[in-house]
């Protein structure tokens, strides 16, 4: 998800071709809509995640097990009129089970997007505006990151948010979640400080965190919309990643990634217990990707403009 | 140039060095050595459990610091990396495991660079045409699933092929089978069976990424005014997007590569997990499992040399490709 | 004679879809771009053709569809562009010609230099490479080898220095003129039959303008090929081109014999945009005529002549139907696309009197003002340490960027400060704006150095001393309403909420704009009412000084005027002073009282304006003047040129005495004990006639004589 990485995302660079100051000026806002509206991966995502939020939220109605049930008398079978998803060897409901971890899932990851973003916004936009050793000294800890893979390093914290409830470990995947982001937030910012209103703003006197709240951050909140919705299906992906080998979402709770970890065994000789719950998986960090990537263009009009 | 490069790799190797030690500190400050011995029955007295445990090096009544320095001092003085938990050198271990890893890393890495880049450049060159689509959801799709499932499912459609073929032409448990007679080709080929589908699982991720970031450089490149100089000289569009235009791209990919190494490492140790694979992944996981520090730090200590390398590689890479950085 | 000819039996054949024996011939071209807010016609109908030979300018203002038109003949529009008309070269038309076939003709056949040099070369490859690529491109039977001798050659011939070395470096080790040089080589590569150079001197100083234009002229004469130049600058067509074609809105609306069309221009835009441009010749004298209002948008153009809401003639038929361009007068070379063609040719309608000239403020209204220093500079100082070295960073030099800069501005008066870029200007105003102790040198506003002020007072200061900046655009947070822009110096110094909106209203009201539109965002506004909006910005705090960093050079010719009157009407009425800043002579011209010429960190001339423009007393001054085009074919055929040669040095090096020398022209005219000077001792300035000269020879300045530019037409 670092494509936004080095590809400089901004508003003026690339100068527009004649044609393009002759349009009527219209808001930017209003532009981004418009293109939105004109992609159809955006559909494709907003209606693939509203669909799954729908479901999380009512799925559980017309079924008639709980995630808790076991029906003895159905143990191991495949999907059914009863069974819609079929059943574990010890008799519990899949369908059920899905739900129920899709929504923890689902809370995690669309917590854990936009606190990484926020973080990511701040730490950046600091880094970038200040510059000298609040600089030197960000970068270096967001780099030491980048050559410890944070997988291992959620491993190595798990025995502490073990002990914690599943909440901790939103804090945990949203610490450790911002940093690439705020690298590019950070290079968007260094551009921004060399634009002539902010020098503006320095020569009236303005103080630097007036600045950074007033014209940076603002300016770079398109970006940080992108980053959110990119990162809930980042967030998805780890905490499944880690509840699968056990250092996550730790029992009676129940996530994706438990659910997929208990269907593992059985994934060659009774696919169902595995594959529904990967398809919903699969088919929920796609949505939000696919509307974080449609943003992505409809923001930066020098992404997926082909002006050959 | 070289002064380029030597900077970049006095940078990495500075930041692997403390990632490495940083990584030696939180790992004695979260992991309980003891605990293992604990649970034990007989329960060891404390004094033997002290003995083993400062036989390791791992005794946390001794301060952090001494016990980082001591560690740092035996792998200067005598290039040792402490003893495992099992009373094993963690150098043997790792010497033991390293090249199973590497197969994987290296071959998935190459595959996934060079389809990265084919579809990448395709894709933007025929934006929003079919295969553009196609690509751009194939990927999309791939980079939304985690590593582990990617594996399974791979593992699933092997068995569906396999029992359609009725004879076992994809091997995915372990990394040869174990008790195989033969020479050397049936061993090769087998070797190759195994190797097949943790490689495709890594080269699929990596490939995904890769030409989602190429397609965007090659976007930017696509209206640059330099192509349309090259065309006005004579060009057509195509040669001149081969010839000036991919080149161009090529640049930033290097930089993009130093930095997913990281989320490879990551995604290599999951697949070989997956693949029941004894490599550096799995040693990685079980030193957690079992609080074993200085197996944990050996292999941070690996990640963080394959990090500087792949950086300073990208770099040399970066250098040959873009005169503006050579000084 | 000939041409005459031609052009009769243009006329007969554009009748039918016959032949063109013209060079090139463009008829009817129309060019739409889709787009999902509706589609975009930057091209409507344009007419016109180029003979073997001839010098063709166009001349438009952004928007007006001058390079697409060039790019639709060039076949490199994107491909979605949906292009009907016809374009002829050679007789063959182009258009419907797949990509393998026009790229065997460009290069070939037609060749086109851009704007950008620096992104219109691919940056991983070398000069020489890009040159033999178009040799190679075309002649398949030459050797890479002679190939690459054959680039050393054109380096050479387009006034590249080492040109065997120079081939070997990337483009990014080149200057802007030397990249340009390279582009004209590879341009004439092939010895085409056409160039087409779409704005190729926008981006360069006057100086360098100057040399690209005499090679531009020289390769002309090489190859023999017809030139087509697109440019918004008049001045820079006026001493070049055989013809002009003025364009508006996606059409041209008058074309001509160059003659005809400066000096008895017909169409009522032409009139407004000649006398709307701040001119050497004749600023400083008259007050500038604006051209009020705007191009008008392309994607919904109401009926009638779209310059119709801009023109003071316009009747009501001008609002209904859109007049064609028809001949006029004698020559059938000169046409117009106006109802009151007739009328303004014949002199019933006197061209001086279309635009009302507006009013200077009435004595009245004028600020008193006492004359004592507001703003002085003594000896300003900033060098920038140059670092090289990759491991252990280690000084390699120093950039002197500003190196003992002087000056002194009066209040109520104007201080142009120009030079060429690299020269130090912007390094110098950012040195008096940071309010801070300079590294050397001082700094008092009002009689007080800033380097002892405390930090409350510096920010108390801050009121008295705003900036306008060059990019309106860049200059206004996108994500603010205007009445938060303007009214932003205020929150800093405490001004509560309803005081502030009282004075955004006021100011804005003073610089023009109606005060209804103040809670609107920057976007809405076109390019001259975003300056508005920062002058706005930079008075709303009553300031004394106003410091202005080429304030009006982002902007298009016809909407400067306006600007710049506005400019010199707030002077007046608050006895504001300036200091202005601009690469552009003639608006110095219009609006200095005192100019001071930057030459690499040091002031080499300053004086009274008339002084300096009208008797330069400074080698590089001359040479900066006379490089200025003037729009004035007449003029610009008698005038003296003094180009210098290459390149401004790079301010890291190191240049014993006199830093001009390298270039000076004046140096080689010197006997070896003058230059033995200029080369040991470093000029101090001395005054000489009225001005302030650091020159050593100054006295020797008429030893000076430039080219006479040759007659274009025997």
């Amino acid at each position: 998800m670092s494509m936004l990485e080095e590809i400089p995302v901004s508003n003026n660079g690339v100068p527009e071709p004649e044609i393009a100051q002759a349009s009527k000026p219209v808001s930017r806002m209003r532009l981004v809509l418009s293109r939105l509206r004109s992609t159809p991966r955006f559909w494709v995502g907003v209606i693939g995640l509203g669909a799954v939020i729908l479901w999380a939220a009512f799925g559980l109605i017309p079924n008639q097990w709980n995630y808790t049930d076991l029906d003895v008398y159905s143990m191991g079978s495949s999907p059914n009129s009863v069974h819609w998803f079929g059943t574990s060897d010890i008799g519990e409901d899949i369908y059920a089970q899905t739900i129920v971890g899709l929504r923890k899932s689902l809370v995690i990851g669309l917590l854990v997007g936009p606190i990484a973003a926020i973080i990511a916004g701040i730490v950046g936009a600091v880094a970038g505006y200040l510059g000298g050793w609040w600089d030197r000294t960000i970068i270096w800890f967001i780099d030491l990151l980048l050559v410890l893979p944070s997988l291992f390093l959620f491993i190595l914290l798990s025995p502490i948010f073990k002990s914690l409830s599943w909440v901790a470990l939103i804090f945990l995947l949203a610490g450790f979640g911002w940093m690439i982001m705020a690298r590019v937030i950070r290079a968007q910012t260094m551009s921004l400080r060399e634009r002539d209103f902010i020098k503006a703003a320095r020569f009236m006197g303005v103080d630097t965190w007036t600045i950074i709240r007033r014209h940076v951050l603002p300016n770079v909140s398109s970006l940080l919309i992108i980053d959110a919705t990119l990162g809930v299906g980042g967030a998805i992906l780890s905490e499944t990643t880690l509840s699968f080998f056990g250092f996550g979402i730790q029992a009676p709770d129940v996530s994706l990634g438990t659910l997929l970890a208990s269907g593992q065994g059985a994934a060659v000789t009774r696919p169902w217990l595995f594959i529904f719950p990967a398809a919903i998986l699969v088919f929920t960090v796609l949505s939000a990707s696919l509307v974080g990537d449609a943003l992505r263009d409809a923001v930066d009009p020098t992404s997926g403009v082909n002006r050959d | 140039m070289i002064g380029f490069i030597v900077k970049r790799f006095i940078n990495y190797a500075i930041l692997s060095a403390i990632a490495t030690l940083s990584a030696y500190v939180l790992a004695s400050m979260i992991l309980n050595p003891a605990g293992r011995y604990l649970g034990r029955n007989p329960r060891p007295s404390d004094a033997t459990i002290n003995t083993i445990l400062d036989g390791l090096g791992v005794n946390p009544n001794t301060p952090v610091i001494e016990r980082l320095w001591n560690w740092a001092v035996n792998l200067v003085t005598q290039g040792s990396l402490g003893e495992t938990i099992h009373n094993t050198s963690v150098i043997s271990e790792m010497a033991a495991r390293a090249g199973t890893s590497l197969r994987l890393l290296i071959l998935g890495t190459i595959i996934a660079a060079v389809f990265g880049v084919i579809l990448g450049v395709w894709g933007a060159v025929r934006q929003y045409k079919f295969s553009d689509q196609a690509i751009s959801y194939g990927s999309f799709a791939i980079l939304a699933t985690p590593s582990f499932v990617l594996g399974i499912l791979l593992m699933i459609a092997a068995t569906a092929l396999n029992g359609f073929l009725g004879v076992q032409l994809i091997s995915f448990t372990g990394e040869y089978t174990a008790g195989l007679d033969g020479g050397l080709w049936v061993h090769f080929w087998d070797r190759a069976a195994h190797l097949l589908l943790p490689t495709i699982s890594l080269a699929l991720m990596g490939a995904a990424g890769y030409s989602r970031y190429q397609r965007s450089a090659m976007l930017d490149v696509l209206s640059a005014d330099y192509i349309r100089t090259a065309r006005s000289k004579g060009r057509t569009r195509g040669s001149a997007l081969v010839r000036h235009g991919v080149r161009v791209a090529l640049i930033p990919m290097s930089t993009y590569f130093a930095y997913s190494f990281a989320t490879v490492l990551a995604g290599a140790a999951v697949t070989e997990l997956v693949f029941s694979w004894h490599g550096m992944g799995e040693f990685l996981f079980q030193a957690i499992q079992q609080s074993d520090i200085n197996a944990f730090t050996g292999a941070v200590l690996f990640n963080a040399i394959l990090v500087l390398i792949a950086g300073t590689l990208s770099d040399v890479v970066y250098a040959a490709l873009d005169p503006r950085v050579r000084v | 004679m000939t041409e005459n000819l031609t052009t009769d039996l243009s006329l007969a054949r554009r009748r039918g879809a016959s032949p063109s024996n013209h060079l090139l011939e463009v008829r009817d071209l129309t060019v739409t771009f889709p787009q999902p807010s509706g589609s975009v016609t930057a091209v409507r109908g344009v007419n016109y053709h180029v003979d073997q030979g001839e010098f063709l300018g166009i001349v438009g203002e952004s928007g007006s569809g001058k390079s697409v038109s060039s790019l639709a003949v060039m076949g490199l529009l994107p491909s979605s562009a949906q292009v009907s008309g016809d374009i002829l070269f050679e007789g063959r038309s182009l258009l419907g010609r797949s990509d393998k076939e026009m790229s065997k003709l460009r290069g070939e056949g037609i060749s086109i230099i851009f704007q950008d040099p620096l992104s219109a070369l691919t940056p991983v490859y070398t000069i020489g490479t890009q040159i033999a690529e178009a040799l190679l491109l075309h002649d398949k039977s030459l050797s890479k080898l002679a190939a690459n001798a054959r680039a050393v050659e054109l380096l050479k011939v387009v006034g590249i220095p080492n040109p065997e070395r120079r081939a070997q470096a990337f483009p990014h080790e080149f200057s802007g003129g030397m990249r340009q040089r390279a582009m004209i080589a590879i341009a004439i590569a092939n010895n085409p039959r056409l160039i087409i150079a779409d704005e190729p001197t926008t981006a360069l100083d006057v100086t360098i303008q100057a040399q690209i234009l005499e090679v531009l002229q020289k390769a002309k004469e090489m190859t023999g090929a017809a030139v087509v130049l697109i440019t918004h600058d008049l001045g820079v067509v006026a001493g070049n081109a055989d013809r002009i074609a003025v364009m508006y809105a996606g059409r041209i609306v008058e074309t001509g014999t160059v003659d005809q069309v400066f000096h008895e221009p017909s169409m009522p835009y032409t009139v407004g945009l000649l006398r709307s441009m701040p001119n050497l010749a004749t600023a400083g004298h008259t007050r500038l005529v604006p051209l009020e209002g705007r191009p008008p948008l392309l994607t919904n153009l109401a009926p009638g002549c779209p310059f119709a809401p801009r023109c003071p003639v316009a009747i009501d038929a001008c609002r209904t139907t859109e007049p064609p361009l028809i001949v006029f007068g004698n020559d059938p070379a000169n046409s117009a696309a106006c109802l009151r063609v007739a009328e303004i040719a014949s002199g019933a309608l006197d061209r001086s009197q279309l635009y009302p000239v507006p009013e200077p403020i009435a004595p009245a209204d004028r600020a008193e003002v006492l004359s004592k220093s507001v703003l002085r500079v003594e000896k300003l100082v900033r060098h920038f340490p140059l670092t090289k070295g990759s491991v252990f960073k280690h000084s390699i030099g120093t950039v002197r960027a500003v190196d003992g800069v002087s000056f002194d501005i009066k209040s109520g008066q104007t201080l142009g400060l120009v030079g060429e870029s690299g020269c130090g200007k912007s390094t110098t105003i950012m040195e008096i704006l940071e309010l801070a102790k300079p590294q050397a040198g001082q700094i008092t506003i009002n009689g007080v150095d800033v380097a002892v002020m405390s930090k409350k007072e510096r920010q108390a200061l801050r009121r008295d001393i705003q900036v306008v900046f060059q990019d309106p655009m860049a200059s206004l947070d996108p994500r603010l309403p205007v009445q938060d822009i303007v009214s932003e110096p205020l929150t800093v110094h405490g001004v509560p909420a309803k005081e502030r909106l009282k004075k955004v209203l006021d100011v804005l009201e003073l610089v023009g704009l109606d005060p209804s539109m103040a809670s609107r965002y920057p976007h809405e506004f076109s390019g001259g009412q975003r300056q508005r909006i920062g002058i706005a910005r930079a008075l709303v705090t009553d300031p004394k000084i106003v410091v202005l960093d080429e304030p009006v050079s982002a902007l298009d010719v016809s909407i400067q005027a306006g600007v710049i009157n506005l400019l010199e009407d707030l002077q007046e009425k608050l006895g504001l002073s300036y200091l202005f800043v601009a690469h552009d002579l003639a608006v110095i011209r219009q609006i200095a009282d005192t100019v001071s010429v930057m030459y690499l960190g040091r002031i080499v001339e300053s004086g009274p304006a008339e002084a300096i423009f009208d008797n330069p007393q400074h080698p590089y001054t001359r040479a900066l003047l006379s490089a200025v085009p003037v729009p004035d074919p007449t003029v610009e055929r008698t005038r003296q040129r003094i180009i210098l040669d290459g390149d401004l040095p790079s301010p890291t090096e190191e240049i014993s005495g006199c830093n001009f020398r390298t270039r000076c022209p004046l140096y080689l005219l010197m006997d070896p004990a003058g230059q033995e000077k200029c080369r040991t001792v470093d000029p101090v300035s001395r005054p000489l006639n009225s001005s302030e000269v650091a020159c050593h020879h100054a006295e020797h300045i008429d030893r000076m004589t430039g080219t006479t530019k040759q007659p274009q037409r025997p």
